[in-house]
């Protein structure tokens, strides 16, 4: 059984499965089902000054018949009045004192404003606080959430304000609708955020019906573009955070969230330098349950490995993750079809022939079956043969063992520069 | 050469899922909640919970989610009748297509059983000792789990094999002994001592049990296939279906039915099977004679399938009434009648012999299977209170009028516990561990 708690700056938590500050942490209730279920730590529904929600709310994107691929929504920050959500969350801190407890926060970028939110949450005794500068609708059309956590000036400016009057840790919950989101990490970092959070959902639009023309979802007839999750934004959501975790200048921990929907996602997120996850939709999906098999899964696994502490595999993979001009131009490998394991679909022929590079040769044998085979000098090791292979085990891709030395793109420019500069003198 | 041929045809029919399949079914899974599958199973596997664990690449989670409610879940996801309990409770019967638990249970227990990881420890040991008598999946049910809790168990099993009628009894090609083996053996991990060859009534007797253990329980299962009572019946040929299955799961299966003629009695799942294998031993023809007809048959729908996919024939409305034998005292011929179901006597049903309509089939083994006998001596032996070789117990406890002894299995099916299979003698092992346990708990016996 490995140890499962985490430290993230500070805030302790029996276990790195959180929920994000979304609908299922709404009330007292439900964030105490949840901690029943198992759940190490809540962050709170945004508060702030009350807001007015529209119906409907939510759309799903499927995809080949699976359901909620991606989630898609144009709520708002919390619509009950904060006197009753302080209420809750000190009833709920008071019965499960062990659980992590997070204030999620979203202010007009005043400074009493942040000043006044914070002592009145901190009061009740939350473990930590996490501005949302993320919110992508609504919010964001009034100043707040994305708009204010789009322009770093005010993500500093607004951190350091929450930090003049916080106790507890303060997490800055970051909005992917950004180019780099490493600028906006570097914002909190100056604002003195104790950590940051993301990603925040990505501005969407889940669909159009094709019959009334409506968007999806609609108000009445009307749309606007919503906030997207689900897994879906996975892949997005772990290079922002392998980014943020490799910067030399952000050095904060962080609390990965996005398409989190088994332990398998949240252990690439902690190798990926996350030291708990939040999730929403999987858990929207169905039920604060599924954390049972988070829990389960992640300590198998750690044990599997004979890694006692979870805290030990945080950020293992950073390392790892680069840029694309450190990779060594000279590593190469190369698609090795197995006719044993193939069960004939012909996809990876049609797949290299059409859109990349006709390395596979197709032909027959005597009984009409169709045999494969990789001409490995024309083979430049894309993948996409393995990738559209319906069987396992059918095409492996190995490594093509290598003379030359490890060569990279930037090492490649400062040798030519170097030959460059001692070659000038006889050129002149 | 035909040796090794038809030592193959006893290995196990149904492959187990691929990784792919698996996966792909495990994500079709629902993941309902208050699972109408779980509820059907009569262990209550946490069916969604383990499919989940799969689906997320948690297999020994997932193995330990089955075997902790059923500690024979690999047997169990061979030969329950799914269609009757969790996969026919399944709510995605759209199209026919629920979802395959068994063969997704089968995957995740396989993995477990190949990695041979231990998944439970016993307990504290708490100084009570229980004897078990007979090691069929009742036994080692509650056998697993009075080790769980600290108890001291000796099982005694009259066979030379533990494993009771899943070692013994179902058809190898359905239920090979590999799997048997390894059950009995996380049994015996746990601590109890499994005491094979010895017969209680006959090596040991009742009395030294009652002196020498706290506690008893009874799992004994039913006896032979009775007699059919009719003329002929101890020609050579003649045979109990349970012993002639028996036979099939030696080292070597017996080759003396090859190209040979072979009749069934009964329509059970006891005659599907023995049928079944007579097909698999190289028997020339295989015909199930019963009284009724398909609506009364009291197999399985997918046994009867297989059967006929194997090549059985079905005659109904066909009762023997002598078996006919040659100068050497073997079997030449069955000599039978014909019945009807006639509306009469109160009934939809009655069955009557059709006049003059004796015939003879000609065959070289007549096969007996119309049910099983009961352990009476021993039932009788104990001194405790029983209806007709089953023993009354209380429905909760399963206790027997001995406080000291309890029953559980196929040895009290019949007078409305249970079924008589596999997975609700593992629960009713179960239970009868967990009364022992609040009983020993509540006159303060153990802490
Ligand atoms: C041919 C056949 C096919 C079957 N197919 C299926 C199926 O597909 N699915 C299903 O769910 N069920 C099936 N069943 C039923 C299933 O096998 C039984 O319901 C189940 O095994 C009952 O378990 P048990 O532990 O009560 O008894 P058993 O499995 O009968 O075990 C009793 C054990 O007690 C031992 N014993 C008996 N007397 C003594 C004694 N005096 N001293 C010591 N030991 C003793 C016996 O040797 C035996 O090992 C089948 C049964 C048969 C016969
Ligand atoms: C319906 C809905 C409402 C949300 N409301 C909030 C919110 O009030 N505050 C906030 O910080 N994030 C909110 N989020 C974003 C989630 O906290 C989370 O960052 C996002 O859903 C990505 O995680 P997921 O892929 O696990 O859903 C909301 C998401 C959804 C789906
Ligand atoms: S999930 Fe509940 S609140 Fe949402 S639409 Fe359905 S019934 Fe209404
Ligand atoms: S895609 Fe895979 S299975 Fe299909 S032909 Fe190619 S190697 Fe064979
Ligand atoms: S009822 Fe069917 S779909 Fe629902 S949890 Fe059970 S197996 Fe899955």
């Amino acid at each position: 059984m490995a140890d499962l708690r985490i430290n993230l700056a500070g805030i302790q938590s029996p276990n790195p499965f959180w929920l994000a500050s979304a609908p299922p942490t709404n009330s007292g209730y439900q964030v105490q089902r949840a901690f029943e279920a198992g759940w190490g730590g809540a962050v709170w529904k945004t508060l702030g000054d009350p807001i007015l929600n529209v119906s409907s709310r939510f759309a799903a994107v499927s995809f080949n018949g699976q359901k909620v691929a991606g989630f898609n929504n144009i709520e708002l920050i919390t619509d009950r009045p904060l006197e009753i959500n302080l209420k809750e969350i000190y009833e709920t801190k008071k019965r499960f004192p062990n659980h992590a407890i997070i204030a999620s926060l979203m202010v007009e970028p005043k400074q009493e404003k942040w000043h006044e939110i914070v002592k009145r949450v901190e009061d009740v005794g939350v473990d930590g606080l996490e501005l949302n500068f993320g919110c992508p609708h609504g919010m964001a059309e009034r100043g707040m959430g994305a708009a204010s956590g789009q322009v770093p000036e005010l993500v500093e400016k607004q951190t350091y304000w929450a930090k003049e009057m916080a106790k507890t840790p303060v997490i800055v919950k970051l909005t992917p609708n950004i180019t780099d989101i490493t600028v906006t990490a570097e914002a909190a970092v100056r604002g003195g955020a104790d950590a940051i959070s993301m990603i925040n959902t990505i501005n969407s639009l889940a669909g159009v019906d094709l019959n009334t023309w409506n968007t999806i979802p609609h108000v009445g007839g009307k749309g606007a573009h919503g906030g997207y999750c689900g897994p879906a934004v996975k892949p997005i959501a772990l290079n922002m955070v392998g980014e943020c975790a490799r910067s030399p200048h952000i050095n904060l921990p962080i609390s990965g969230i996005g398409g989190i929907s088994n332990w398998q996602d949240a252990a690439e997120f902690l190798l990926m330098g996350a030291t708990g996850v939040q999730v929403c939709t999987a858990a929207m999906h169905h039920g604060f349950r599924i954390v049972e098999d988070m829990i389960d899964g992640l300590n198998n696994y750690l044990d599997e490995k004979g890694i006692t502490s979870v805290m030990d595999i945080v950020g293992q993979s950073v390392p790892k993750y680069s840029d694309w001009g450190n990779l060594d131009l000279n590593y190469k490998v190369v698609a090795e079809i197995n006719n044993d394991k193939c069960i004939h679909c012909n996809k990876c022929y049609i797949a290299c022939e059409d859109t990349s590079h006709q390395a596979i040769d197709l032909y027959h044998d005597a009984s009409g079956l169709s045999q494969l085979k990789i001409r490995e000098e024309d083979c430049v090791g894309c993948n996409l043969c393995s990738i559209v292979c319906p069987e396992e085990g059918a095409i492996t891709m190995k490594e093509v063992k290598n003379t030359l030395p490890s060569m990279t793109w930037n090492e490649r420019q400062e040798m030519l520069k170097v030959l460059n500069t001692t070659a000038e003198p006889i050129g002149k | 050469m035909i040796n090794s041929l038809l030592d193959k045809n006893f290995e196990e029919v149904t492959l187990g899922f691929s990784k792919a399949s698996a996966m792909e079914e495990a994500n079709r899974c629902l993941y309902c909640y208050d699972a109408p599958c779980m509820r059907a199973c009569p262990t209550s596997i946490n069916v969604p919970s383990f499919i989940k664990k799969i689906a997320s690449g948690n297999l020994k989670g997932s193995a330990k989610v089955i075997l902790e409610a059923n500690p024979m879940g690999a047997s169990c996801a061979r030969v329950c009748p799914t269609e009757e309990l969790c996969e026919g409770a399944c709510v995605m019967q759209k199209d026919d297509k629920p979802i395959k638990i068994g063969a997704l249970q089968r995957y995740a227990t396989d993995w477990v059983k190949n990695q041979d990881i231990p998944l439970f420890n016993a307990g504290v040991p708490n100084g009570k000792r229980i004897a078990i008598i007979g090691s069929g999946p009742a036994g080692l049910s509650a056998a697993r789990e009075l080790c769980r809790m600290g108890y001291e168990v000796t099982i005694f099993e009259a066979e030379k094999k533990a494993g009771g009628l899943n070692q013994h009894g179902i058809v190898s090609f359905r239920l090979p002994q590999e799997v048997v083996d390894w059950e009995v053996e996380q049994v015996r991990r746990l601590g109890a001592t499994i005491l094979t060859g010895k017969r209680v009534g006959k090596d040991v007797t009742c009395d030294e049990l009652l002196e020498n253990f706290d506690r008893i329980i009874v799992a004994v299962g039913m006896s032979k296939v009775p007699n059919l009572n009719i003329e002929g019946e101890m020609l050579e040929g003649v045979l109990d279906a349970i012993e002639f299955v028996k036979t099939t799961k030696q080292e070597t299966v017996p080759q003396n039915m090859i190209g040979k003629k072979v009749v069934v009695i009964g329509a059970g799942n006891t005659a599907i099977d023995a049928a079944t294998c007579a097909i698999r031993l190289g028997a020339a023809s295989v015909k199930i004679l019963y009284r009724r007809t398909a609506n009364e048959m009291t197999a399985y729908p997918f046994e009867y399938e297989f059967a006929k996919q194997e090549g059985v024939e079905f005659q109904w409305l066909t009762s023997p009434k002598k078996v006919v034998g040659n100068e050497d005292g073997q079997v030449m011929a069955l000599e039978c009648v014909q019945m009807k179901l006639v509306d009469c006597y109160d009934r939809k049903d009655a069955l009557l012999e059709v006049e003059n309509s004796n015939f003879t089939i000609a065959t070289d083994f007549v096969i007996r299977a119309i049910g099983q006998k009961r352990q009476v001596d021993l039932i009788q032996e104990f001194n405790i209170q029983q209806s007709n070789g089953i023993p009354s117990v209380d429905p909760v406890t399963l206790q027997t009028s001995n406080s000291k002894v309890y029953a559980c299995g196929d040895v009290i099916y019949g007078n409305g516990y249970g079924d008589a299979t596999v997975v609700s003698a593992v629960q009713q092992g179960k239970d009868c561990a967990y009364a022992i346990h609040h009983s020993l708990k509540q006159s303060s016996e153990i802490a």
